[in-house]
């Protein structure tokens, strides 16, 4: 009767735990009603986490006498664990938001990971298909683990260049099929019972060493631009491990949610992707930018600096304006001044809006939320494809800390890397001013024609330091026309 | 009677198959404007591997499985939790125009030398 009891339990928090996600993640869909639906969702995670230790009942005889340590380990990591992400996600800034999903991330697949491990190495899978899905998810869980570090090294400066050796794409092709190889003969060896070559743990030790080392090797050449679509893909296989564990182990709420991430990764891969008009093989196997450089073609014009008061009082006197944010912006972290200038501009009657690139920022969407930090409320905000035709119809383009994003060449240039990616139409703008920290390239090391065109001038100097003077300077005209 | 869950492949399979369509149909109406609240949200929900790792450290019986599952406790928890903290902060600051929360209510907007005084106060 109290076996029954249980699994009447066990089995009802699991189906609440699943419900309390799916509707949470469906609350996502609008900023209204999305903080109410990870309210949801949270509390589906502490239920989740509070009807675990039910399994306490369950445990097998070998486990039994290791039982009261095995729970003080529990609630150990448990709060150790739990508390310093905790911490750290209440402390981070908001600019190094990217770099910490990807931490979380890895952990995440490292879980997963780990979880394959004690399935694995405590002979605890069983049969065929079992052994063979919990191999699977400790495949893409250790390469998720390692990859996602590596893209933290890098979002977080620690890794500076993307390190790239000539024939990396095959010693990648080669460590894959090692670590199938040594995965599928550990299967086969473990649901055959054969002797095999070296013993099952140091076989598992191999298996778990390759699937860490492909992780890190291809994402060690990705760079910093294409860190979006990593940040994605990443997501997804920590949904897929997750999902692929919860077979092994029997908790539909794990295949459920780890499935959902899967495929919500995937579609948001997808997404950023195409708007870098580059295919998901393209982004991970190609060495972005480094052939086509020395194509580039000659430029006409010349860079027209400009001093910040100039430009500002000249939007002040503008009808309509659009500001196309970059990643330039969250380095300077200079969104509070630049929505402080904004709301300047709209107190003296200019219609001010932004416009962001699917691609700008580290992470997606990180432009909105960096923008929303801010103030700026949501309504003002406009993606690409609702906004681009409007660029026009439009006074002032203000471009801070943008460029490859802007950059004409995507339609004219057919030798330009970027050919082909759709961009913000800023160079149709009446005039165009671009906050930049200096001469320098963007990410994909190309000159950009937007820059020489007639109708911009450059305001060079670090972004919070020019929307200071920009502020000054609009105040100054108000003050003086009221003495 | 019993409710002891015993899925076979295809029943997993099945529950794999239908989660994937729920998780892109759901996902595809969120707009890109919460992509990363979105990212941070989705990286949270797979926080639920932390279930997992307890199940698999409240089941170990040799030093090393524990120490694994130790381990996999720790970082699934840190997974969730940080998640939900990041998240959680990310869509308190979305609003709409006219419809600033109290907390940064700011009567004489824009008035010369006084803006900063709110900025401090946040964070």
């Amino acid at each position: 009767m109290l076996t029954i009891m249980l699994q009447l339990t066990i089995g009802a928090v699991d189906l609440a735990v699943a419900f309390l996600f799916m509707f949470g993640l469906w609350r996502m869909s609008s900023p209204v009603t999305a903080p109410s639906g990870m309210t949801f969702a949270g509390c589906g995670m502490v239920a989740a986490v509070l009807g675990s230790f039910l399994y306490v009942f369950t445990v097998g005889a070998a486990a039994k006498p290791h039982l009261a340590v095995n729970i003080g380990l529990a609630v150990a990591a448990l709060g150790l664990g739990g508390g310093v992400a905790w911490w750290s996600g209440k402390k981070v800034a908001l600019t190094a938001m990217p770099q910490l999903v990807a931490l979380l991330n890895g952990m995440g697949g490292g879980a997963a990971g780990a979880i394959a491990a004690v399935e694995l190495f405590g002979n605890k899978a069983q049969g065929g298909a079992q052994l063979i899905v919990a191999v699977l998810g400790a495949l893409i869980g250790a390469v998720s683990l390692a990859g996602s570090l590596i893209a933290w090294a890098k979002l977080d400066g620690i890794l500076k260049k993307p390190l790239r050796v000539s024939g990396q794409q095959l010693l990648n092709a080669v460590i894959l099929l090692a670590t199938i190889a040594v995965g599928g003969y550990f299967i086969f060896v473990a649901s055959n019972d054969i002797e095999p070559l070296m013993t099952k743990p140091h076989l598992i030790e191999l298996f778990f060493g390759c699937a860490l080392i492909l992780g890190i090797l291809t994402t060690l050449p990705i760079g910093g631009a294409d860190m979006p679509v990593v940040i994605a893909i990443y997501n997804a296989f920590t949904g897929l491990a997750v999902g692929l564990e919860g077979f092994v182990l029997q908790i539909p709420a794990l295949m459920i949610a780890g499935m959902v991430v899967g495929a919500s990764g995937l579609l948001l891969t997808l997404l950023m992707a195409k708007a870098m008009n580059r295919s998901i093989r393209n982004v991970l196997f190609t060495n972005f930018g480094a052939v086509t450089q020395r194509k580039q073609r000659g430029i006409n014009g010349s860079l027209k600096p400009v001093e910040a008061a100039d430009a500002g009082i000249f939007m002040r006197y503008a009808t309509s304006v659009i500001v196309v944010p970059g990643y330039g912006l969250a380095v300077a972290q200079g969104q509070q001044k630049l929505y402080e200038f904004v709301k300047l501009l709209q107190a003296a009657g200019v219609g001010v809006r932004f416009a962001i690139h699917p691609v700008a920022g580290r992470m997606p969407g990180q432009m909105d939320v960096l923008l929303a930090e801010a103030g700026v409320p949501y309504d003002l905000i406009f993606q690409l494809e609702d906004i681009n035709d409007d660029f026009a119809a439009t006074d002032v383009v203000l471009v801070i800390g943008a460029n490859d994003v802007v950059n004409p060449a995507a339609h004219t240039d057919k030798s330009s890397p970027i050919f082909g990616m759709p961009i913000l139409n800023a160079d149709k703008a009446k005039k165009v001013y671009v906050i930049k920290r200096g001469e320098g390239k963007g990410y994909a090391g190309i000159e950009n024609e937007l820059f020489y065109a007639d109708n911009c001038n450059m305001v060079y100097g670090d972004a919070q330091a020019v929307l200071v003077k920009m502020i000054e300077a609009v105040r100054g005209l108000g003050t003086a026309a009221a003495a | 009677m019993s409710f002891q869950i015993e899925m076979n492949g295809f029943v997993a399979l099945y529950i794999f198959m239908l989660a994937a369509f729920a998780g892109w149909v759901i996902i595809r109406g969120v707009p890109a404007i919460l992509h990363t609240p979105l990212m941070s949200g989705s990286n949270f929900v797979h926080g639920i591997v932390v279930v997992g790792a307890l199940f698999a450290l409240l089941n170990a019986s040799t030093v090393p499985e524990q120490a694994i599952g130790f381990f996999a406790v720790l970082l699934g928890a840190g997974n969730a939790a940080g998640g939900y903290a990041v998240t959680d902060r990310m869509l308190a600051m979305f609003r709409l125009s006219g419809n600033e929360p109290k907390r940064r209510s700011k009567p004489h907007h824009a008035r010369p030398g006084h803006t900063s005084a709110s900025d401090s106060k946040k964070g």
